[in-house]
């Protein structure tokens, strides 16, 4: 069911990324997202990038609909449906390593805060990391990348996880990020022999699981979804080769 | 033969719920997946002749007692679907759902979902919100004999007609499409309905208004398949708000065959087919009912 919240902060994290806050009730796990709205946009799925009373939904500005949200100020309103998805499973008693690719650094903030667990966090350059003071604050150990080296590990989250893997075993790798992160951390950690649960995306229409738009080999991304572990991933053809257009034809993602 | 077995005419059913049109139908493997689940049968996702998005998100949302959706009909276009039957026809029934905008459109349609070896066609004459589809060509009786009739030449696979709830017409659109040589006739499909959103002072779809599914309208659907049942002779497929088995022996003592689940796979899940084919089999053997048919009408004089 939608609901309508005012924001309540909206804060630059960066030269492309606002984070916005609300206030609703409905409880959520760290990984859950909702479909938010208003007019001027289309309905996007966004990851909660806060999951207390108080959620927080942290946008980059990649198009016409995040453009538009970067346009609202404190005291907007939204439309927001959910939360919806399964979020992660953070089983205590295990040592995870949580990994934010870009944006989505975001969907792994929470995990971060409710666990404490040692985080990488990367992006292009030092300007594309995000949520760091949140990270500082809640994990034991923060590490960084950049593809160009401005700033932490030169190079891109799967190897800087490799070194870190190297020094000290987890039980289970934790991650968001764009598909061909996920896809070669993915290959890592079936190399490397350790669990994973990695969020996936794809195109969404009803995001509560009924139209099946966003299916990955039968898989529903806004339902089963967005996190799957290994062992669901093992499975899927889709993942890291194609996605589906809004009308649902295949797409490739290299030729 | 198990208990719940059954058929729609021609087509064999091993268990009497099918996937409603639009719900995780629209690739092979999801498809094949709600097979698994214990679907009797897949209704495919309605496919029209070119690849289109549907209409702009948002398209759907929850509301009290079921859910409002506008998809808009989106799909790859019936060439493209090819690849997504032959995935999931060596697995179960499927049948093929088509939406054209006339005769010859549905006629052409319909024979490719028969080259790609759905066991049926069904016609989409019931869409409340896709302009030039659906509904708007499935409330006008002589249009729609026209359509069954072009397409039962075409086909020779069963040909069912799924029919729409808005209207104060239903049975005399259900005699044209008999007339017309319809193999069965389906309903309901949604109600057309709309939200707003008081603090935009907007309709909250993109396309304004669209169609209500789930619990609220299965009081609607199973008036309508009782009121199909005094007046046509072909089977009835019952679709609209079931959930749980006392849904399903609603429709089928109402006069129904079969019926079809889709709103319920959001509360449920794709498990909702094992819920309902288990709580119909207890009640059967508990009420004395020997197979589905010796169910169906029951609830006639």
């Amino acid at each position: 069911m939608s609901e309508y919240v005012k924001i309540l902060k909206a804060t630059e994290n960066n030269y492309d990324t606002k984070t916005f806050e609300f206030e609703l009730d409905a409880e959520a796990k760290p990984g859950q997202f909702v479909m938010v709205w208003c007019p001027g946009m289309e309905e996007i799925p966004m990851s909660l990038s806060s999951t207390g009373k108080i959620k927080s939904i942290s946008v980059k500005r990649i198009g016409p609909d995040t453009e538009r949200l970067h346009q609202l100020k404190e005291g907007d309103v939204i439309g927001v449906r959910g939360p919806y998805g399964n979020g992660y499973d953070l089983s205590p008693g295990r040592e995870y390593l949580i990994i934010g690719g870009g944006i989505g650094t975001a969907s792994i903030m929470p995990a971060v805060e409710a666990t404490g667990a040692d985080t990488i966090i990367g992006g292009r350059s030092e300007r594309d990391l995000v949520l760091r003071d949140r990270a500082e604050k809640a994990a034991k150990n923060v590490w960084y990348s950049t593809d160009d080296g401005s700033f932490g590990f030169h190079g891109n989250t799967v190897q800087l996880m490799k070194e870190k893997y190297a020094e000290k075993k987890y039980d289970c790798v934790v991650a968001c990020g764009p598909e061909v992160m996920l896809f070669f951390l993915y290959k890592a950690c079936q190399e490397l022999g350790v669990e994973c649960q990695l969020s996936l995306e794809r195109h969404m229409k009803c995001g509560a699981g009924v139209c099946g738009c966003c299916v990955m080999d039968g898989q529903r991304v806004c339902k089963d979804g967005p996190v799957f572990t290994s062992a669901q991933i093992a499975e899927m053809k889709d993942f890291g080769v194609q996605k589906r257009d809004e009308c649902g034809r295949v797409v490739k993602f290299r030729k | 033969m198990s208990i719940l077995s059954t058929a729609v005419g021609k087509v064999g059913l091993k268990t009497p719920g099918m996937v409603a049109s639009g719900i995780m139908d629209e690739t092979g493997a999801s498809m094949v997946r709600m097979l698994k689940a214990g679907a009797g049968a897949v209704v495919s996702k309605s496919i029209g002749s070119e690849p289109k998005a549907g209409h702009a998100n948002p398209c759907f949302t929850e509301v009290e007692g079921g859910l409002v959706n506008a998809m808009g009909l989106p799909g790859p276009g019936i060439e493209l679907f090819a690849e997504e039957m032959a995935e999931a026809v060596p697995h179960g029934n499927i049948v093929g759902s088509v939406a054209g905008g006339n005769a010859d459109e549905f006629a052409m349609l319909a024979g490719k979902m028969e080259d790609y070896k759905a066991c049926a066609v069904e016609l989409n004459l019931s869409c409340p919100h896709a302009k030039g589809y659906g509904m708007e060509i499935g409330t006008d009786p002589a249009l729609v004999k026209s359509i069954v009739a072009a397409v039962k030449s075409a086909v020779n696979i069963p040909v069912w007609v799924k029919l729409t709830p808005n209207t104060h017409i239903l049975q005399q659109i259900a005699l044209a499409a008999q007339d017309g040589g319809a193999d069965a006739i389906v309903a309901i499909n949604t109600l057309k309905a709309m939200v707003i959103s008081p603090e935009f002072a907007k309709p909250f779809l993109s396309n304004k208004f669209g169609g209500l599914s789930g619990p609220a309208v299965k009081p609607v659907g199973v008036r309508a398949i009782y009121d199909l049942k005094s007046v046509v002779s072909v089977p009835l497929v019952g679709v609209g708000g079931i959930t749980n088995w006392r849904d399903a022996a609603e429709y089928i003592m109402a006069g129904a065959d079969a019926f079809q689940i889709g709103s319920a796979v959001l509360t449920d899940g794709p498990e909702v087919f094992a819920k309902v084919n288990d709580g119909l089999e207890k009640f059967m053997k508990d009420y004395g009912y020997a197979s589905i048919k010796s169910m169906v009408g029951a609830a006639h004089e």
